[in-house]
């Protein structure tokens, strides 16, 4: 308990972010100056203070960004790169949107059974991704992304064969019925629009990440298995399992990345539902250093950047796309300065070790007999 | 030192198997590989009656979309024989398709293919300051430059294509097209026949001599070029050694750090003259979302081909054909190509069956019961899904990966992070 409280390490552990922000700020400043774009605007804009309305839709862009890269981080605990979110989550809320669409439970039923079948999809895609690397050796990295373009091709199949014929478009599952719909939560007042209902899932999927890995047995051997395969054999770990079940546990939560939109905002699953969640969750989990709080400010930061830049386009006659630049750059410069650090860290720990030695060694010398 | 390096190879033992599984080597195992494929394929186009599976028209169409990701997978192959993974590819293609945009339509089309691969360069330089500078790991780096690629490129066509609404460039110059008129129509005429075999081989030809880009004989010539540097020079045997083994490679004094950062700008120029290709040849703008996922698919396509040049080769000739048959709708071509699928489960099914191998039998049943769905399936069905040949490519790179990746052999030190002086 000692060595975690211990400020320098507090210090050090956000330098780092702190480190990534600003040099993501100067870098994107100077693309901005050589494309000569007015710099000055282009930041005024996105850090002013957000309106009421903005502060909703961050808060609630950040809710599916916290589930994502909880997903993403349950693999990277266990030396797992589940590239697979982005699929997982969309055939996940295709399945979900396709059953609670039928109405056949009532309600807060109805719902549940959404999420479950939610879970269950995006859990069983990933395990295909887990079963191939433990028995046949396959690379998660290669075969999620394989399998997130299947699921693109196999979801807009489906789609097209389940989607009741309109006269728009656009192309969507039967809506949900009314009574199966989350409502909303009116957290920042003076506005109409609301923070989603499923905020709650966020926060439980979260303890539960926290409360699993951090508190429990097979939290413990999962992250053992990550830091050191060899030695969690050796402690009596099945590692074959354990990747299998980690693999699953990201894909069940990934399966739930896509629930907030759909019973708050989309109420059914189309081609417009929200793509790339997944990979934001890779970058958010990165900043957040997989830890459950730490992804909660990343979260906020990445939905922060979103919203805010899409005014750019009006004030300052940027293209909104610029967000990619500064969150792209954020993730590069957060894992250099990590590594930097870590670096530095390391140094003064040897310096300090060997200043001791050599105290030590001195002391041994003056005390020995001449 | 260079007499030392070539007479023991440090950490470099020789990638090639000892034995071979049917006891042919280099060029007769291609050229044999490749004459299998044709019956194969013959066989099928005239017992299914799919005339489309080997027209010269989708035959070119295969060679002009596997161009591009031949590019990106010899992007790949130059990275990770230095050892360092490149799931950027991607972002440095969309890279090179802006840079084609903008300096093909300001500068004429040959500086339209410089400006794609020196943004690719340009990429390929952060994932190498990244990864070799800095030690961080690999596909982090590359997933974050895919977000960046994606983020510069559109914001920058914003910026400079103000004319065309952003989102895409005006028309761009072409580059030269060799088109071989006699012999062209000739092979036509052979085609036109539908004889067995000979039909085919004239269509394949007839696709190499007609209104051919002179880029898609650039990129054979890198991939030859490629094969010849990595496996036949001092520098290639030193690169491929930093992805072996690097602390070996060092004691050796080799500059690991050195081949590293110029194996990933290397690969950074062909990712991008990949999407320089997408935007100037394919088709005649940029156009935003144009690579697809074809970096991705670049990188499949070198693992395919065991990280190898020519195995490479095949795996992008593979993708670019089931991208052309669902480009040209051939839901009755895939369909066709069931057939000689199914044929293949029941031959690999019987043969783990009979083999016996410990777990091959499970294996070898499920494999039989599965052809016999895929029959059944032939037989029942007169088309495939046109939706689902999109995913065709993938589902392949999957079922190679799932039954040969005993097979494969990466660079042993794919995607470990190498740092000087620090033992690993």
């Amino acid at each position: 308990m000692k060595t975690r409280l211990d400020p320098r390490r507090i210090g050090l552990s956000l330098a780092a972010p702190a480190l990534a922000i600003v040099v993501a700020f100067v870098v994107t400043s100077l693309i901005l100056v050589v494309a000569g774009d007015p710099v000055g605007e282009v930041w005024s804009t996105i850090l002013s203070v957000p309106r009421p309305r903005v502060i909703v839709a961050i808060i609630n862009a950040s809710i599916v960004y916290y589930i994502s890269a909880t997903a993403v981080a349950i693999g990277f605990r266990m030396n797992l790169f589940n590239i697979g979110v982005d699929g997982q989550y969309r055939i996940a809320a295709f399945a979900a949107a396709v059953v609670v669409g039928q109405a056949w439970l009532p309600g807060a039923l109805n719902i549940l059974l959404g999420l479950i079948v939610a879970m269950l999809a995006g859990g069983i895609w990933a395990s295909i991704a887990g079963l191939l690397k433990v028995y046949r050796g396959v690379s998660e990295v290669i075969s999620t992304i394989m399998l997130n373009a299947i699921a693109t091709v196999l979801v807009a199949f489906l789609l097209r064969k389940v989607a009741p014929v309109t006269g728009s478009n656009i192309v969507s599952t039967t809506p949900i019925p009314e009574d199966a719909r989350v409502p909303g939560m009116p957290l920042i007042p003076g506005v109409s629009r609301e923070v989603y209902g499923l905020l709650f899932l966020a926060v439980v999927v979260g303890f539960l990440y926290w409360f699993i890995l951090g508190k429990t047995r097979f939290g413990f051997d999962l992250r053992a298995t990550g830091r050191s395969e060899t030695a969690a054999v050796a402690s009596g770990v099945k590692v074959k399992r354990m990747v299998l079940t980690s693999m699953i546990l990201s894909g069940v939560v990934a399966g739930l990345v896509g629930m907030p939109l759909l019973f708050g905002q989309d109420y059914a699953y189309g081609t417009t539902f929200q793509p790339g969640l997944g990979f934001a969750g890779i970058a958010i989990a990165l900043l957040g250093r997989n830890h459950p709080i730490g992804i909660v400010f990343a979260a906020l930061l990445w939905g922060f950047l979103e919203q805010q830049s899409n005014a750019l386009q009006i004030t300052a006659g940027v293209s909104d796309r610029l967000v990619l630049i500064i969150q792209g750059v954020i993730v590069l410069s957060v894992v250099i300065a990590y590594e930097v650090i870590r670096r530095v860290n390391v140094r003064v720990e040897q310096r300090r070790v060997a200043q001791a030695l050599a105290q030590q060694a001195s002391a041994t010398k003056e005390g020995a007999p001449a | 030192m260079s007499q030392l390096i070539t007479q023991t190879p440090p950490g470099a033992p020789d990638v090639t198997p000892s034995k071979r599984r049917f006891g042919l080597e280099g060029w007769r195992r291609a050229i044999a590989i490749v004459a299998i494929g044709l019956i194969v394929v013959s066989l099928t186009r005239v017992i299914s009656g799919a005339h489309d599976i080997s027209s010269s028209g989708a035959l070119a169409g295969a060679l002009a979309l596997a161009a591009p990701i031949a590019l990106a997978g010899l992007g790949g192959l130059w990275s990770e024989r230095a050892g360092v993974v490149n799931i950027g590819l991607e972002g440095m293609m969309i890279l090179g398709t802006w840079g084609a945009g903008f300096f093909g339509s300001n500068y004429g089309a040959w500086a339209g293919l410089l400006g794609a691969i020196a943004m690719g360069v340009v990429g390929g330089a952060i994932h190498a300051l990244a990864t070799v500078v800095f030690g961080v790991d690999h596909i982090v780096s590359g997933v974050a430059i895919n977000l960046l690629g994606l983020g510069a490129a559109s914001y920058l066509a914003v910026r400079t294509f103000t004319s065309t609404g952003g989102t895409q460039s005006p028309s761009l110059p072409e580059l030269p097209r060799i088109t071989i008129a006699p012999l062209s129509d000739w092979l036509g005429e052979l085609e036109a026949s539908r004889t067995f075999l000979v039909a085919d081989v004239a269509s394949v030809l007839r696709a190499l001599v007609t209104n051919l880009s002179i880029v898609t004989v650039l990129v054979v010539v890198l991939l030859v070029l490629s094969w010849w540097i990595l496996w036949r020079t001092q520098f290639g045997l030193r690169l491929r050694s930093c992805g072996e083994s690097p602390v070996a490679a060092e004691t050796l004094g080799v500059n690991v750090y050195y081949y590293k950062f110029i194996a990933v700008l290397i690969s950074g120029g062909l990712a991008g003259m990949g999407g320089g290709f997408l935007a100037m040849v394919a088709s005649n703008l940029y156009r935003e979302g144009q690579t697809g996922g074809r970096g991705y698919i670049g990188l499949a396509a070198m693992i395919f081909g065991n990280w190898r040049p020519g195995g490479l080769a095949g795996g992008a000739a593979l993708f670019g054909y089931t991208d052309a048959i669902n480009l040209r709708g051939g839901g009755d071509v895939v369909h066709a190509f069931l057939l000689p699928f199914g044929v293949f489960l029941l031959l690999w099914g019987a043969w783990s069956l009979w083999r016996r191998r410990n777990g091959k039998r499970v294996l070898g049943l499920v494999s039989v019961v599965m052809s016999v769905v895929v029959f059944a399936w032939f037989a029942l069905t007169s088309t495939f899904p046109r939706e689902l040949t999109g995913m065709t490519p993938y589902l392949a790179t999957l079922l190679v990966l799932a039954f040969a990746s005993q097979r494969l052999r990466m660079p042993k030190a794919d995607g470990l992070i190498y740092r000087k002086g620090e033992a690993s």
